[in-house]
């Protein structure tokens, strides 16, 4: 008797762990958690890149109702690549863009925004790379679309912007307009 | 004279579980930062990590430390951010309680077992 | 062409195998002469083509044929030949092709050697090692094809990476894999012996050779996976707690328990039911292993493909082998000699019961801190890491001891002993090393109440283990076994205790004061090499007594574009100097960092040590 419950315990415990795992095979390895926080910190101060003086990110977005923070480097090629689509939110879809140029040289970042045109209604400053670690940054590019009122972050961009999350953020700014 | 040996034993074993540390030269950042996970790499520490990433975390960290925070208050902090995975020392939670508590309870349960199958003389 | 050799071969195996575990009940009728020389023809015969399909692998990475798909994924035109030998088991398709022949071999060595025992037996464990080989054919021919086809040809493969290119990771597959793959036997043999019920003394023997194979060559096999990992990799660390890494050390530890639940067993007949449960639980952790680090579940830098579909396969493989071994476990159990007889309190027989105690301990630790996070991911959604500071908060108080026990239990007698035993001659050794500890501990500035008895502990092993040499000269297999691990584990200690780093951004001509050292940037050189190009530092570093010299590299490889760091190490019989640099994105500036090592060769002598006393065992069994 003793025996035969060992055995169903073994058998339902092997049962158990083979589904898990087998779950647990399923489920994608990918590195962002979206559990946390969707808050973001705001109240960090920066240096602009165009004037020389310290803001706060409070103040650059408390007007707005949506805002994107992009984070960027000259540096950086894939921010080469998705520079139209920020442009294009920017002029086309009239939002504001707020820059946040990250480990940079100053002269470099001027140079890379004369060149390929500037969709930034403001750039701030980020020499060490802190004050992305402030909003919960990976590295660059990437890219917060922030519901401003709330503080809450609707949709974070890790990596390049394409078609498919563009078409994404269009549509949300539509929906917020309505 | 076998009481006093098991004695001696005993109290021996026994400092091992009170965790007197006195005054040891580690540099803050490097102990932090060994505890932290490179997000953008695969299974390294944010102090063996020359990424990006892993050097403005240890910029930060060494901020934090000059206005006073203390280690826990930057564990937690950067929890806030990224989630509780950043840390390598998973802490004693709710969600942890097994993670900790497994092995100590398998322990136990073998000694029993062992203790039952031994006969004492 | 070559593939073709390669993948029909593979099919015959595939064959051989479906006939041989079809045909069992067949081939049992047949007369004993008959039927050990078809087997033993059959298994030849599979030997043969999976040899011809392995060769026909690494005869294809030689000559660089990139029809081939896994050779042009891992292979190019201008890696040393050393290197592209030992690429053919550097990947994926590769590594299980060498799994496969591991399996293929150890059944043909057991088959040859095990021709005293009884015939019902023999077959059995070769029926259980083919559904196994059957499971890896499948698996290899219907995901993992080492001979798939690429057309168009291409000209040139994807190369692989530079960290691979290295002496000790290029034997630490083979040889870990013959750990792995040595228990397989173990577990095929254990349940046929089960179902013949031939658990006993004879069988105990017979199949300790087994159990120290295996254990010889997975410690090896770890260590050289350290070795690399402390040279290559540029961290100056030799364990990470990595998951991959887990996956090894846990089978070591069920194996370590096995083999002395075996010596209990040859010696005094009892422990059966424990030999067969960790015969099986080793094999299902090696296998659980090969599971866990293809399958794309873990995060680590170890990893091979992250596939799922693999994953799936590997999974139901497996869970399948853990049930029916335990169904025969269960169903079979009764043909276990019902040795009611209790062992004594104090008996070398409770020693080894609490060694197995303190092994199961350390594998759950390891295991549950392994596998956790994937099981709440699965059911809480959420994320945690478990790292290396878990693992030490839950191992290292245990050491202490088990560390004693290790010390006292060899000493212990058969069935019964006297607790005086622990006489007084131990006790002041003990007390002697507590205050030698104190001494060593105060004079290295680094004062931890917490450590001290662990190192009381590790001197203790040690010096009983020293002490057994000059008593009686037997089981000096054992001893030197004992000795080599508490050899081990003091290096460790010390190394982790007395380990010094240091880490600084300083440019060509900067200098840095640690300590009583002063480092010095010198110079910086640009070298070609083989296949890459390297930007060599040269460093001193000064102290009171001598001058250092470092020429630590950066090497930048072409293909695949990767940039490593190699550090220099300048090693000695006390410690070793790490000196490793690293590219900043700041111009001219670079990270440098210096570790000094105590004892650090210790730790690899003390391995060596320990395996040779494995093999010694097994030489003086067969002498």
């Amino acid at each position: 008797m003793v025996r035969n419950i060992k055995f169903i315990i073994s058998v339902f415990l092997g049962l158990v762990i083979f589904f898990i795992l087998l779950n647990a095979l399923e489920k994608t390895n990918n590195y962002s958690p979206n559990k946390i926080s969707n808050k973001i910190e705001t109240n960090f101060t920066a240096r602009l890149l165009y004037k020389n003086k310290e803001v706060s990110l409070e103040e650059l977005i408390k007007d707005q109702h949506l805002s994107i923070i992009n984070i960027w480097a000259s540096w950086c090629l894939p921010c080469r690549e998705e520079h139209s689509y920020l442009l294009n939110l920017n002029s086309i879809n009239n939002i504001n863009i707020i820059g946040i140029n990250y480990k940079d040289n100053e002269v470099n970042a001027k140079k890379f925004l004369k060149e390929l045109g500037n969709p930034y209604s403001k750039i701030l400053l980020d020499p060490d790379g802190i004050n992305s670690i402030e909003l919960g940054a990976y590295g660059v590019p990437e890219t917060f679309l922030l519901d401003t009122k709330s503080k809450k972050i609707i949709k974070k961009y890790i990596g390049p912007l394409d078609d498919i999350k563009f078409e994404e953020i269009v549509k949300i700014i539509k929906n917020e307009k309505i | 004279m076998k009481k006093f040996k098991l004695l001696i034993i005993i109290l021996f074993f026994s400092f091992n579980f009170f965790n007197y540390s006195i005054a040891k030269n580690s540099n803050q950042v490097d102990k932090i930062s060994k505890n932290l996970r490179c997000l953008i790499c695969q299974g390294q520490s944010v102090y063996d990590s020359q990424s990006d990433f892993a050097l403005s975390i240890k910029i930060l960290i060494q901020k934090k430390i000059e206005e006073g925070k203390k280690e826990n208050e930057i564990y937690e902090f950067l929890k806030n951010k990224y989630g509780e995975w950043i840390v390598y020392d998973p802490e004693i939670s709710r969600k942890t309680f097994l993670l900790w508590t497994l092995p100590l309870i398998l322990f136990v349960f073998g000694g029993l077992l062992i203790i039952r199958k031994v006969s004492i003389k | 062409m070559s593939s073709q050799i390669g993948i029909y071969s593979l099919y015959i195996a595939l064959i051989i195998s479906v006939f041989l575990i079809f045909q069992f009940t067949f081939l049992n009728k047949g007369t004993t002469k008959n039927l050990d020389s078809r087997i033993f023809s059959l298994i030849s015969v599979q030997f043969l083509m999976v040899i011809i399909s392995f060769f026909s692998l690494i005869y294809a990475f030689i000559i660089s044929d990139f029809s081939n798909e896994t050779v042009y994924n891992n292979s190019h035109t201008t890696k040393p030949l050393f290197y592209k030998i030992s690429g053919t088991w550097g990947n994926h398709e590769g590594s299980l092709l060498l799994w496969l022949l591991v399996l293929i071999i150890f059944l043909f060595i057991f088959f040859i050697h095990s021709k005293k025992l009884s015939n019902k037996y023999r077959l059995l464990t070769v029926l259980f090692q083919e559904i196994i080989i059957l499971g890896f054919l499948l698996f290899i021919l219907f995901t993992s094809n080492p001979f798939s086809n690429l057309f168009p040809i291409p000209k040139e493969g994807n190369g692989l990476n530079p960290i691979l290119q290295d002496p000790a990771l290029a034997i630490h597959p083979p040889v870990l894999y013959l750990g792995y793959v040595g228990t397989s036997i173990i577990f095929s043999s254990s349940l046929a012996a089960l179902i013949t019920g031939l658990i006993n003394k004879v069988w105990a023997s017979h199949i300790k050779k087994w159990v120290v194979i295996s254990w010889i060559f997975l410690s090896i096999g770890i260590m050289l996976g350290s070795i690399w990992a402390y040279y290559e990799l540029g961290w100056g660390g030799f364990w990470f707690w990595d998951p991959v890494e887990n996956v090894s050390l846990m089978p070591w530890f069920c194996l370590t328990a096995l083999l002395h639940t075996i010596i209990v067993l040859e010696k005094r007949n009892t422990f059966h039911s424990w030999a067969i449960i960790l015969s099986v639980t080793t094999f299902s952790l090696s296998m659980s292993g090969t599971f866990l680090v293809r399958s794309g579940i873990l995060n680590s830098i170890h990893t091979f493909a992250n596939d799922p579909s693999r994953g799936i396969f590997i999974l139901c493989f497996l869970f399948f082998l853990i049930f029916s071994a335990i169904f025969i476990f269960f169903i079979y159990q009764k043909n276990i000699s019902k040795n009611l007889y209790k062992p004594y309190l104090v008996s070398k027989e409770t020693s080894i019961l609490i060694n197995n105690l303190f092994m199961m301990f350390f594998l759950s630790v390891v295991l549950v801190g392994t596998i956790y996070p994937i099981f709440l991911e699965v059911i809480n959604d959420s994320k945690i890491s478990v790292g290396p500071p878990f693992y030490q908060k839950l191992i290292t108080p245990f050491l202490i001891p088990f560390l004693f026990f290790m010390a006292v239990g060899p000493n212990i007698k058969w069935i019964k002993d006297r607790i005086s035993k622990i006489n007084i001659q131990q006790l002041i050794f003990f007390i002697i090393f507590i205050l030698l500890s104190c001494l060593f501990l105060k004079k290295n500035g680094a004062l931890y109440l917490f450590v001290l008895p662990l190192i009381g502990s590790g001197f203790f092993l040690l010096f009983l283990t020293i002490k057994d040499f000059f008593l009686k000269s037997s089981h000096l297999s054992q001893k030197l076994a004992h000795f080599g691990f508490s050899l081990f584990m003091l290096s460790v200690l010390f190394n982790g205790i007395l380990a010094k780093e240091y880490s600084s951004n300083m440019k060509v001509g900067d200098e840095r004061i640690f300590m009583n050292k002063i480092i010095k940037f010198e110079n910086l050189k640009v070298v070609q090499g083989h296949n890459y190009q390297s930007l060599i530092g040269e460093f001193k570093i000064i102290d009171q007594k001598n001058v250092l010299n470092f020429k630590p590299q950066i090497r930048v490889y072409d293909q695949p574009k990767t940039i490593t760091s190699e550090a220099d190490i300048l090693t000695t019989i006390y410690s070793d100097n790490f000196l490793v640099f690293n590219v900043l994105k700041n111009d001219g500036y670079y990270n440098v960092r210096y570790q000094n090592k105590p004892f650090m060769i210790w730790i690899w002598l003390s391995v060596a040590l320990m395996s040779f006393g494995g093999i010694l065992s097994f030489i003086k069994k067969n002498g």
